[in-house]
């Protein structure tokens, strides 16, 4: 069992010595809010910048998070072009209640559901909230793990910086 | 020999990749955390005494991805596991290793999987580090889309059991059909979607007992329907367990059975919600001798409101899979910006309500017979009370720099079934009143001070407790925390002890660092479905995670 493991590492490490990039958005299969399937790769804005936020019903500073870019959200847009995707990781117990929170709290996000937690795995999500920035080529530029009261404002500083073509710390 | 296939394999890869997949996008990703505790000597508050002083959790996550083509494992190590979690996670090792491949047509996983049929009333595996479940099964699995809008599973394997393996195989098979994406000139465009399901899971475990005749292969089969039309959703799904005597189920023969119904509908700025549950006898597991969360199968959630406040969790619930009846209904109304109740910038009210009964059962006497039915249900009428939850959440944005929530909520819980598992009176139902008020005060962009008061009120168990917080956010990337729980109702004066916790993190962009300091009260623990009492700590613990 040991060699098997340490001959899967030998191959990871050979495949990868020789790039090692931000990567794109991996092919995962997430849901929408009325059921229908979509493969998370196909992820586009039309070579804008997105944002992707994963969240739960039950997650407090997530909620808040998307409360606050909602209120700027227009003039996001407006600015910038950038699209922001919510990917709730409620499981069964709390999914029912995505739909009716999104649609009270009056999002205008694209959400999907990540019910089996395939994309969160996909992404190395730990825990939530957390965002990624997706530059206009499709590649990861950025994420940001946790919520505090105006790191929206940050969150956009990196998004015009993208677009700028500036280089983020990753 | 093994080296030199090492060697091969490594080899070949590098040439595959340097010859032919040139222009195929690559990255190697992951995340890890660790979780370290040293403990303090504190009997007063009925902390156990830890002969290592330092306890610890930790793991990794490593994935590759190449194209359609991925791969990875995780490392995990408890030296040993930290107070409150099954002290069974001994050791280290690497429990999850998969090599993937997903196109359109075919998505094959050799190695360790995760996934779930449905709501996953009959299968779901899942995980959740932070509260160390992780049911993965070691296997094969086979998604194929034959249709568009068809998705047939498959999958055989055995179940992580800590760092082995159950000794039961389970094999499953699920399809789920949306018409809509199917006939797709026809509905594509329609308004109401619709989706239908069907699965069939089969666990096998050899009869290992001298007087039950143990049935070695135990079935379940369930079927699902989603219907969508805007604003309106309704998801049904029925479940039914042939004869699967366990531990859980103190070896009872009798059949299984479960129904889960919900629906909603959300307009603008308002939602309705309402599900109902009946569950008789379906704990399933691929090693029927398991307890606690060890090798479940399925998973049934409690129909209960996801509460985050300290004294709102402080007594959880978890779904009875021996037998259940449960509701919850819940209603959000958004009050507009600029609206009466409203004001400059809205507010959000959201009712809730969700009880818990069990079965309306006859107990039959033992019979004389390898085959044992232990009870009968006699009508569709709730039987004991387990559990109610009444409350009501109203948040606030008050001006530009205030902005607060709050809770009340009253709950019942019956203690010697949730916790004790048992239906011997011991308990008395606790009964409690609790109050939250949770105010953010924003003096500056990225600047915050966050309060919390609670109050619990209650005349059993352990008695009233009152809860003081301050977070204060001085940038973004930096946080300090208080916690108080002070247990002043305590019918012993000398147990009226105070929690307190001192929190600090440190944020940069994926990476959290954050130590704490202080007292962690006995608290109930439920994780996939089963609550138990973890023990008080005293100490100081660091955790550290990082997404890369």
């Amino acid at each position: 069992m040991k060699k098997i493991m340490a001959s899967l590492v030998i191959v990871i490490l050979c495949c990868t010595a020789f790039t090692f990039e931000g990567g794109k958005i991996p092919s995962v299969t997430i849901k929408n809010l009325d059921g229908s399937k979509i493969n998370t790769s196909t992820f586009s804005n039309n070579g804008k910048p997105i944002i992707i936020s994963f969240w739960a019903t039950w997650c407090k500073p997530c909620k808040k998070e998307l409360d606050n870019i909602m209120e700027d959200y227009a003039d996001w847009q407006k600015e910038t072009g950038v699209k922001v995707i919510a990917i709730s990781i409620d499981d069964a117990r709390t999914m029912p209640k995505v739909i009716t929170d999104v649609k009270t709290k009056g999002w205008t996000y694209e959400v999907y559901l990540d019910d089996n937690q395939d994309f969160q795995r996909a992404m190395n999500v730990n825990m939530v909230p957390h965002v990624f920035l997706v530059d206009g080529k499709g590649d990861i530029v950025w994420s940001h793990n946790s919520y505090a009261e105006g790191d929206e404002a940050i969150l956009y500083e990196n998004v015009k910086r993208v677009i700028k073509g500036e280089k983020l710390e990753h | 020999m093994k080296k030199f296939l090492i060697g091969l394999l490594a080899l070949f890869s590098y040439s595959v990749k340097a010859q032919l997949l040139k222009d195929v996008s690559e990255s190697i990703h992951g995340n890890f955390e660790v979780d370290a505790q040293y403990y303090n000597k504190d009997t007063a508050i009925g902390a156990p005494i830890v002969p290592q002083k330092i306890l610890s959790n930790g793991f990794g996550n490593l994935n590759y991805i190449r194209g359609n083509f991925s791969a990875g494992l995780r490392f995990e190590s408890y030296n040993p596991v930290m107070l409150g979690f099954d002290p069974r996670y001994q050791g280290t090792g690497i429990p999850y290793k998969y090599a993937r491949y997903k196109n359109n047509f075919v998505d094959i996983t050799a190695g360790n999987f995760y996934d779930q049929f449905g709501s996953g009333m009959i299968l779901r595996i899942y995980e959740n580090r932070g509260l160390l479940y992780d049911n993965t099964i070691e296997g094969f699995r086979a998604i194929i889309t034959p249709l568009k809008g068809v998705t047939v599973k498959a999958m055989i394997g055995r179940q992580r059991v800590f760092f082995g393996l159950s000794p039961g195989i389970v094999r499953g098979g699920d399809v789920e059909w949306n018409l809509n994406e199917t006939f797709d000139s026809l509905m594509a465009h329609k308004k109401t979607k619709v989706t239908l399901g069907g699965s069939f899971v089969s666990k096998y475990q050899t009869n290992q007992s001298p007087t039950l005749n143990e049935p070695e292969n135990v079935g379940c089969f369930g079927g699902r329907a989603n219907i969508n039309h805007g604003g309106f959703n309704i998801y049904g799904e029925y479940a039914y367990k042939i004869n699967d005597p366990s531990y859980v189920n103190r070896y009872n023969f009798k059949d299984g059975q479960g129904a889960y119904l919900t629906t909603s509908y959300a307009g603008d700025g308002f939602s309705i919600m309402a599900a109902g549950k009946y569950v008789d006898n379906m704990s399933y597991r691929s090693d029927r001798d398991q307890t606690l969360n060890a090798a479940m199968i399925n998973y049934m959630p409690a129909l209960t409101k996801y509460h985050t406040y300290l004294m709102a969790t402080f007594y959880p619930y978890a779904t009875q899979p021996n037998g259940e009846m449960a509701a919850q209904g819940e209603f959000q109304y958004h009050f507009k910006k600029g609206s009466a109740i409203g004001g400059k910038y809205g507010m959000e009210v959201a009712l809730n309500a969700s009880v818990a009964y069990g079965l309306d059962t006859v107990n039959l006497a033992p019979q004389n017979d390898a085959r044992q039915f232990h009870y009968y249900v006699r009508s569709l009428r709730p039987g004991e009370k387990y559990f109610h939850d009444f409350n009501i959440e109203i948040s606030k944005k008050i001006n530009k720099k205030v902005k607060g929530t709050f809770l009340y909520s009253n709950q019942f819980y019956n203690k010697d079934i949730i916790v004790e598992n048992s239906s011997v009176n011991i308990y008395p139902n606790i009964k409690t009143n609790i109050f939250v008020l949770d105010v953010t005060y924003k003096y500056k962009t990225g600047s915050s001070i966050r309060f919390e008061a609670q109050e619990m009120y209650t005349k059993q168990d352990k008695g009233s407790w009152a809860v003081g917080m301050i977070e204060w956010w001085p940038v973004s990337k930096f946080f300090a925390a208080v916690v108080d729980q002070w247990n002043y109702g305590n019918d012993d004066p000398s147990k009226r002890f105070h929690y307190y916790l001192f929190n600090i993190g440190f944020i940069r962009d994926a990476v959290r660092v954050t130590l704490s300091y202080g007292k962690q009260r006995q608290g109930i623990f439920c994780v996939g479905g089963v609550c138990r009492t973890v023990p008080a700590s005293d100490g100081v613990a660091l955790t550290v995670t990082a997404t890369f």
